[in-house]
């Protein structure tokens, strides 16, 4: 190409020829890949503009700015659409791939096992959780229990007919006897004893544990079963807080709605005693008062039995049934649900934690 | 204790208009549980009316003899009815049910043909009504019925059917309520009427010079011995109309005047008493404790060894009964029974609740007695039996009267008047608290702060100023005692151990697992089943003398033992891929716990620290455990995974999974234990000491215990894991990390976890992670060695390392493989 040629590239009607056969170029470009072979033609080295340039050179000083400033002007037009055009294919581009990569999301199988805990001692978490709050500790014991935990220190004597209620199992001796003096705890108020014999009031403790009597299971009863004991001895306790810490536990376990009824019962360790009622308003049946557990002011004679001096603290004590409130809050009507060892309740029967 | 109420009316001045919910809340709020109401009223629906039989036509011609009755029912013309008892005649007044009536069962009357005959009704046996068992025929009504109603009246009330039974829980401090008296006293109270005490019923008569028989009484036991006696009485008269209503209502069967007065008057009283055929009696009556070696046939015909702590009644010939328990079957009041000794006796309750234990026999006499009966009654109880016996029996009382009256003087209780109101939170002002002490029958005396209070005779559980507080407050109303807000104390939460069992518990489940609990009974095979050596530790179990299920009477040493039971269940019913697991006690006998002697601990007074030490050492050691198993797929064939089935890693990271969220570190080492597979089984340990088992079940246990083969399982003593100190903080490195490949080759028999652990002893501390990636085995490494291949990345805390650095990193590590194991790196 001569440099008359090259020359004639500048004249304003060849640039604005080469910027209208650029943009064809470009817009006939229906892929990347075209677009790439379109660039190389209309802004490579060989392009119109780029030929364009070089010949500037060729031309008188003078001219040199105007014709300069008409390339430039040429060759920005040229790459303005050409990046027009990319940005279009590049997310026409995109979206393909996307679209072959779409999956169907419900054609899904689950990678994990799902585990559970079992609903009644995530229940006896929340009992510890509540009682925490109020500043309680939580106690613990052991689940075989010489007869003195379990009975006498509880003023339960030898004799009493309380004794023989309680329906124990007790541990054989060497000789396969009576004569262990050890039982299968019947009661979490055996955690009472190990508190005061070993911490000096005030004592503020909630023990919820497994506790063990010769029932058969049935729909109601079980041999093993789950209890929550409370305790506290101090200064100036009355059976009126006792009243008032039942009121706060049972909104809790049974909703805003639930109070609580005393009635007089008995029960050798504490004097006086109650049974308590919870007013339940959500029962399956309609609202009502249901027996919860049992309650009272402890007996001076436990306090004396643990060192505890009954003229300078007083306390109370309490022993709910875990099960029990398990069932009426989410309307189970059979106990071997809960503990036949059936993976299908604790992984069913989610309970808050 | 069943009470109908027209008897607890006659005497507590119960309102007309008491409603059965009223009278049941008042019960109630005395402490008397209410387990059911019995309401008589609704037991026959419909017309049930009073008849009168107005003729009989035998019909002859059918297999049994069958009688066609005209029975005026207050209408115009009598109905006729068809009847198959013959106990009645022409004239007699009797029950109707006529159509429309609904009798128990859901029997019901209709106007039907039968026997050829119109039946237009149904004359009614006491059975049919539900009233009694009775079933000897129709009830035929005294003449006297028509006092109170007339012919075509309603029957109901005649018949006892216009009662309301409550049957009631008595606590053991309200033994006096085993009697309409102690009910109706404390009803009355709670609803503000009149009391009136059945014992006023009785004058108690003096004790004469000689007693009706001659009568010694040797034991202290015996707190009173009564007796009264009654001459040519018709000793199994039928009893009055009345008193067998009321004691079928309560429960018993009427059997006859004699015995019959006694058990009325037990129930109305609380009193216990016993009638001997005075005829069948030889020479003198003794009241002992019983002599080794004697025995006593007892009227449920048990014949009984008695023990030198029993306390019985004898005459020449040997002991005649269990006292306070039961009669024996020899001088018992028995048909031609002509002259009645009645005994009214008081006995100590803890000798009474000793012989009934040991017997395992409970009656209505020992329930009582055991309770604390009123000793003031005994004279008046047996008075009262008397009179009964001679008004409904025919017959004279017998001028001696014996008394032998060994009562000692009720100790009085020292009560301050401000301790009610101190324990309870109520301000109960001192006309209050002696006014409701005054109404539990006590005698209250004092003018100070103090009171002297003597509990009635009836009230042998009131020993205590607490017991007194306790009547305050119940005769007062709990109902009364306000709700105080707690107030909230400077508590610490949950221990150490005891957030960590929650952790532990939460990461099994997150990790997949279903906790679950199963009941820590195992039986004897078990350990067998477990394939537990001879001398295995784990065979050391205690048994619990009274299972429930006589087959699995052990406690279980491990958690394992019990956690199968729930395996299996949930494999009976279909389920294929399963992991549980479950925390809880194990139970472990003390050592040479049977060799030592229970110590005996005062409730007096604390304990001290040594005696409580010394009697805590037989107990068995209690450690908690956590245990988990696995069985068929771990992870469940899906659309982009074929699936991976349990194996033997999966139990130790279970395991991992236990020691993380206990913030420890396990280390494992080739175990073996049972009951997991000999090759299989991964001992783990924290510290050196170990702490639980993981990996493969045994092939053969699996099979005895119908597992599936490959089963998994783990379990560690969390009490041994030791809580975790405070953690220094880890240093992060800012610089790049330089990553090396290394493959040792070592014999077959090293373990990976050994040639790890020389590795990374060897590396050093730039060694930031460690990763086993590949074992493989070839012919060119040569027989019985294996490849193991290892990621090391290392890294260090200032500056980045040069692959120099790197590689002398390698070396060092390699050359204490080879040092240890003789590994080679593999080229």
């Amino acid at each position: 190409m001569s440099t008359e040629n090259e020359a004639g590239l500048l004249q304003p009607e060849a640039l604005a020829r080469a910027v209208k056969d650029a943009a064809a170029a470009i817009e006939a470009a229906g892929n990347l890949e075209a677009l790439a072979a379109a660039k190389s033609a209309v802004l490579g080295d060989k392009a119109p503009v780029s030929l364009a340039r070089r010949a500037i050179g060729s031309i008188p000083g003078p001219e040199r700015g105007e014709a300069g400033r008409n390339v430039n002007a040429a060759r920005t037009e040229i790459t303005a659409v050409y990046e027009a055009r990319e940005e279009i294919l590049k997310a026409a581009e995109a979206a393909r791939i996307l679209s072959e990569e779409t999956v169907d999301v419900t054609a899904r199988t689950p990678r994990r096992r799902q585990g559970a805990r079992h609903p009644i001692n995530v229940q006896m978490d929340r009992i510890a959780d509540l009682f925490a709050a109020m500043g309680y500790a939580i106690g613990e014991g052991p689940e075989v229990e010489l007869e003195w935990f379990n009975f006498d220190a509880l003023n339960i004597h030898p004799d009493h007919p309380a004794r023989t209620m309680m329906d124990t199992f007790h541990i054989a001796d060497g000789d396969g006897g009576y004569g262990s003096n050890m039982v299968l705890r019947t009661h979490t108020s055996t955690v009472q004893i190990h508190t005061m014999l070993t911490q000096e009031p005030p004592i503020y403790t909630v023990a919820p544990g497994r506790v063990y009597r010769t029932d058969e299971v049935d729909a109601t009863h079980s041999p093993v079963f789950h209890q929550t004991e409370g305790l506290v001895v101090d200064k100036g306790i009355t059976m009126a807080d006792l009243k008032g810490t039942l009121d706060h536990f049972a909104k809790s376990v049974f909703g805003p709605d639930a109070k609580t009824r005393l009635r007089p019962s008995y029960f050798p360790f504490t004097e006086p005693s109650a049974e308590v009622d919870v007013w339940f308003a959500a029962h399956k049946d309609g609202a009502r008062w249901i027996e919860w557990g049992g309650c009272g002011m402890v007996n001076p004679r436990v306090l004396r039995a643990c060192g505890i001096d009954p003229d300078v603290y007083s306390g109370f004590a309490f022993g709910m049934g875990v099960e029990r409130a398990l069932m009426l809050r989410h309307g189970i009507t059979d106990l071997r649900d809960i503990i036949d060892g059936d993976v299908r309740f604790p992984a069913g029967l989610r309970v808050e934690e | 204790m069943r009470i109908p109420v027209s008897w607890l009316a006659e005497y507590a001045a119960l309102p007309a208009d008491l409603s059965t919910e009223a009278l049941d809340a008042a019960l109630v709020e005395s402490g008397l549980e209410v387990e059911e109401v019995d309401d008589l009223r609704g037991r026959v629906t419909g017309p049930l009316v009073v008849g009168r039989v107005a003729s009989i036509e035998e019909l002859t011609e059918f297999k049994k003899p069958i009688r066609h009755c005209q029975v005026e029912v207050g209408e115009a013309e009598p109905r006729s009815i068809i009847c198959g008892a013959r106990n009645f005649a022409e004239g007699d007044l009797v029950v109707v049910a006529l159509p429309g009536a609904e009798l128990p069962g859901g029997f019901k009357i209709a106007s039907r043909k039968t026997y050829g005959r119109l039946s237009d009704g149904m004359i009614c046996s006491a059975r049919e009504l539900g009233v009694s068992d009775d079933h000897e025929g129709i009830i035929v009504l005294p003449e006297s019925t028509l006092e109170q109603t007339a012919v075509g009246e309603d029957a109901r009330p005649v018949v006892g059917l216009d009662d309301v039974v409550f049957e009631l829980a008595i606590t053991p401090d309200m033994g006096y309520c085993f009697s309409v008296r102690g009910i109706a006293r404390e009803v009355a109270h709670r609803l503000g009427v009149a009391f009136t005490d059945p014992a006023s019923k009785a004058v108690e008569p003096k004790a004469t010079e000689h007693p009706p028989y001659p009568v010694r009484v040797e034991t202290d036991g015996c707190t009173r011995f009564t007796l009264r006696e009654v001459r040519d009485v018709d000793a199994n008269a039928e009893s009055p109309e009345w008193m067998a209503r009321r004691l079928t209502q309560a429960g018993m069967r009427p059997l006859g005047l004699a015995v019959d007065v006694t058990n009325y008057l037990m129930l109305e009283l609380g009193h216990p008493l016993h009638a001997f055929d005075r005829d069948a009696l030889e020479d003198v009556l003794v009241v002992r404790r019983a002599q080794p070696g004697e025995t006593l046939k007892t009227l449920d015909d048990v014949e009984r060894r008695l023990d030198p702590e029993d306390m019985v009644i004898c005459d020449a010939t040997g002991p005649l009964s269990l006292a306070g328990v039961m009669g024996g079957l020899t001088s018992e009041v028995v048909p031609g029974t002509r002259n009645v000794l009645i005994e009214a006796a008081h006995w100590d309750p803890v000798s009474i609740a000793r012989t009934s234990r040991r017997h395992k026999l409970t009656s209505e006499a020992s329930k009582r007695y055991e309770r604390g009966a009123d000793a003031a009654l005994s004279m008046i109880a047996a008075q009262r039996a008397a009179d009964l016996l001679v008004e409904y029996g025919g017959g004279t009382h017998v001028e001696e009267v014996a008394d032998i009256d060994r009562r000692t003087p009720i100790p009085a209780i020292e009560l301050p008047v401000a301790l009610p109101s101190k324990t309870v939170g109520v301000d109960y002002d001192r006309a209050t608290v002696v006014a409701m002490l005054e109404a539990a029958g006590c005698t209250v005396d004092g003018e100070g702060d103090v009171l002297s209070v003597v509990p009635a005779p009836w009230r042998t559980d009131i020993t205590d100023p607490v017991d007194l507080v306790e009547e305050v407050v119940r005769l007062h109303g709990y109902a009364h005692v306000p709700s105080a807000t707690p107030r909230a104390i400077a508590g610490t939460g949950l221990t150490a151990a005891q957030r960590r069992r929650r952790r532990v518990a939460r990461a099994l489940a997150d990790g997949g697992f279903v906790e679950t609990y199963t009941f820590p009974f195992v039986s004897r095979d078990r350990a067998d089943e477990l394939g537990l050596d001879e001398k295995d530790p784990q065979r050391q179990a205690v048994a619990v003398l009274n299972p429930l299920d006589d087959a699995a009477p052990l406690l279980r040493t491990t958690v394992l033992a019990s956690l199968v039971n729930a395996v299996r269940v949930n494999l009976a019913r279909g389920a294929k891929d399963l992991a549980v697991f479950e925390e809880g006690l194990v139970f472990q006998p003390a050592e040479g716990w049977t060799e030592l002697d229970p110590v005996v601990l005062p409730v007096s007074k604390r304990p001290d620290d040594e005696a409580i030490a010394a009697a805590i050492r037989r107990l068995p050691v209690q450690p908690r455990h956590v245990a988990a198993v696995m069985c068929g797929q771990a992870v469940p064939a899906g659309v982009d995974a074929p699936g991976r089935a349990v194996d033997w890693a999966d139990a130790v990271e279970a395991a991992e999974l236990v020691a993380a969220a206990a913030g420890v570190k396990l280390e494992a080492a080739q175990g073996q234990a049972a009951p997991w597979h000999p090759g299989r089984c991964a001992e783990l340990r924290v510290d050196g000491a170990v702490v639980g088992h993981a990996g493969e079940l045994h092939p053969e246990v699996c099979e005895r215990l119908g597992l599936p083969r490959r089963t998994a399982a783990m379990e560690l003593d969390l009490t041994a894991l030791p809580l975790p100190g405070l953690a220094p903080a880890p240093v992060v490195s800012h610089f790049p990390a330089t990553l090396i490949d290394v493959a040792v080759v070592v014999a077959e028999s090293v373990p990976a976890g050994q040639v790890e652990s020389a590795l990374r002893e060897g590396a050093g501390e730039l060694l930031d992670s460690l990763r086993l990636f590949d074992v493989y085995r070839d012919a060119k490494l040569g027989e019985g060695r294996k490849s193991l291949a290892f990621k090391l990345e290392l890294r260090a805390n200032d500056r980045t390392l040069t692959n120099e650095e790197g590689v002398a990193v390698r070396d060092a590590a390699v050359a204490v493989a080879a040092e240890r194991f003789g590994a080679g790196l593999r080229e």
